[in-house]
């Protein structure tokens, strides 16, 4: 195995690992900030589960390695840049607190990096539009729905109960969905650096076309995504679990159950969605399947624009990075330091007003309405 | 290029009946198990108003199945992923 395709491994595996900490709060945010889970334990338990569930399937991973651009005629170099591209976009938006997709940024830096090294030919467009774009448009919508209606009849429901057991039970309730999304994560997100590492492999001639991904593949992926989950977001947690709507625990669990549904039910059909968008979609839904007028609407352009923003941007560094690493070794080593000065930049940009598990639900929320309201 | 609206339809009716579903199987059990809530703070005889008129041990009993049910469709979907 050349040096190369061991930068291209290494590097999905960093990529992973963003991954996991970017997308711990789809799983967990809601639960934090109900109190249905102390931060610190849903994070570890976020990650066990992350790692359980890379195990569960690797229907997606098919799709990214042999559905999205031509294997045979890209090399571990563009691999690479797509992967540096996809990763500086997960953390600039994690920088901002802004649960963008981690999906739309990996395909976006492949897709950029694949259209320069060897032309928009070798991208499979019908592939990107029916199995990647048209369920990210949509699966935030879906969730949505889902949850509204789930949040809406919940509280209907509810009403005929007696406060404390309905809370009680609601919170308990929420262990079990944040548990069922993040072994969704695991089994969705996972696979995605998994497709990745196995289509390096394809295109270095290691394993054939159309393989799937060899164990030790899977193991890795699923160690690197829970590693990144159990280090925490806090910035996307307390914007999902706080900004969006001030999330009760009906809301969470009916949130949380509409996202595994979604993100396992999908996975299972190989549609390689965003959970973040689901996750997303699925809180939008339960806040306003409450109370519509409680939802920080706001806040949802300001996401709808990161995510319409996310797919080229990173498609824009993963282009450049293949081009300069494409002019040889040198290329390839002043994208690895550029991209690390760059990392480590955006780390120290965090440091000055760092959010962690000690204050990541303290954000000034509105009064909250009685759950049998 | 061929969309496959089929497999998309599936992910959003499997989707909607499974989450509604155990959401609603869920919430029934916490109002069933309410009535045992009640039992144990309104002297009997009274009128609860919760649970569904039901007494606590039928109020235990519906809880019960309807988490069953809950868990049934939540184990059976997790068998559909792995299998």
């Amino acid at each position: 195995m050349s040096v190369i395709v061991i930068a291209v491994i290494l590097t999905a595996l960093m990529f992973d690992f963003t991954n996991g900490f970017h997308d711990t709060a789809n799983a967990m945010a809601t639960s934090i900030a109900t109190g249905a889970l102390k931060p610190k334990v849903a994070v570890i338990l976020a990650g066990i589960l992350n790692l359980v569930g890379a195990f569960l399937s690797v229907e997606v991973a098919k799709t990214i390695s042999s559905g999205l651009v031509d294997e045979a005629r890209i090399t571990p170099v563009v691999i690479f840049g797509g992967l540096v591209g996809a990763i500086l976009w997960n953390l600039l938006t994690w920088l901002l607190g802004m649960p963008s997709s981690s999906s739309h940024a990996l395909f976006g830096g492949l897709i950029g990096a694949t259209w320069v090294a060897a032309g928009s030919s070798a991208i499979k467009f019908a592939g990107v539009v029916s199995k990647v774009l048209l369920p990210l448009v949509l699966s935030p919508i879906v969730a949505g729905i889902v949850a509204l209606a789930a949040t809406y009849l919940a509280y209907r429901i509810a009403t005929r109960g007696e406060e404390g057991t309905i809370t009680r039970g609601f919170r308990l309730s929420q262990i079990v969905s944040a548990s069922m999304v993040a072994l969704a994560h695991g089994t969705n997100d996972a696979q995605k650096t998994m497709g990745v590492i196995t289509l390096t492999l394809i295109t270095v001639g290691a394993l054939p076309p159309d393989a799937g991904p060899p164990l030790w593949v899977i193991a890795s992926c699923g160690v690197a995504i829970a590693l990144g989950t159990s280090l925490g977001g806090w910035r996307i947690i307390q914007t999902l679990g706080k900004r969006i709507s001030e999330i009760q625990s009906p809301q969470g669990f009916a949130a949380e159950t509409s996202s595994a549904a979604v993100i396992l039910t999908s996975a299972h059909l190989g549609f390689a969605l965003s959970t973040t968008q689901v996750c997303t979609g699925s809180i939008f839904g339960a806040g306003a399947g409450r109370r519509l007028a409680g939802v920080q609407w706001g806040v949802a352009g300001r996401m709808a624009i990161a995510w319409l923003l996310t797919l080229p941007a990173a498609a824009v560094v993963g282009a450049l990075a293949a081009w300069v690493a494409g002019t040889g070794t040198a290329g390839t080593l002043v994208v690895a330091v550029v991209a690390i000065a760059l990392a480590s930049g955006i780390y120290m940009a965090s440091r000055r007003k760092p959010v962690t598990a000690d204050n990541v639900n303290d954000v000034p929320a509105a009064q909250p309405v009685p759950v049998s309201a | 290029m061929s969309i496959a609206w089929g497999s998309l339809l599936v992910v959003f009716i499997v989707s909607f009946g499974a989450a509604v579903g155990v959401v609603v199987l869920v919430t029934c059990a916490l109002v069933a198990l309410s009535a045992r809530a009640r039992a144990t703070t309104v002297p009997a005889g009274s009128a609860g108003g919760s649970g569904g008129g039901l007494s606590a041990s039928a109020g235990t009993a519906v809880a019960g199945v309807c988490l069953a049910a809950a868990a049934a469709i939540v184990l059976f979907g997790l068998y559909i992923i792995v299998a």
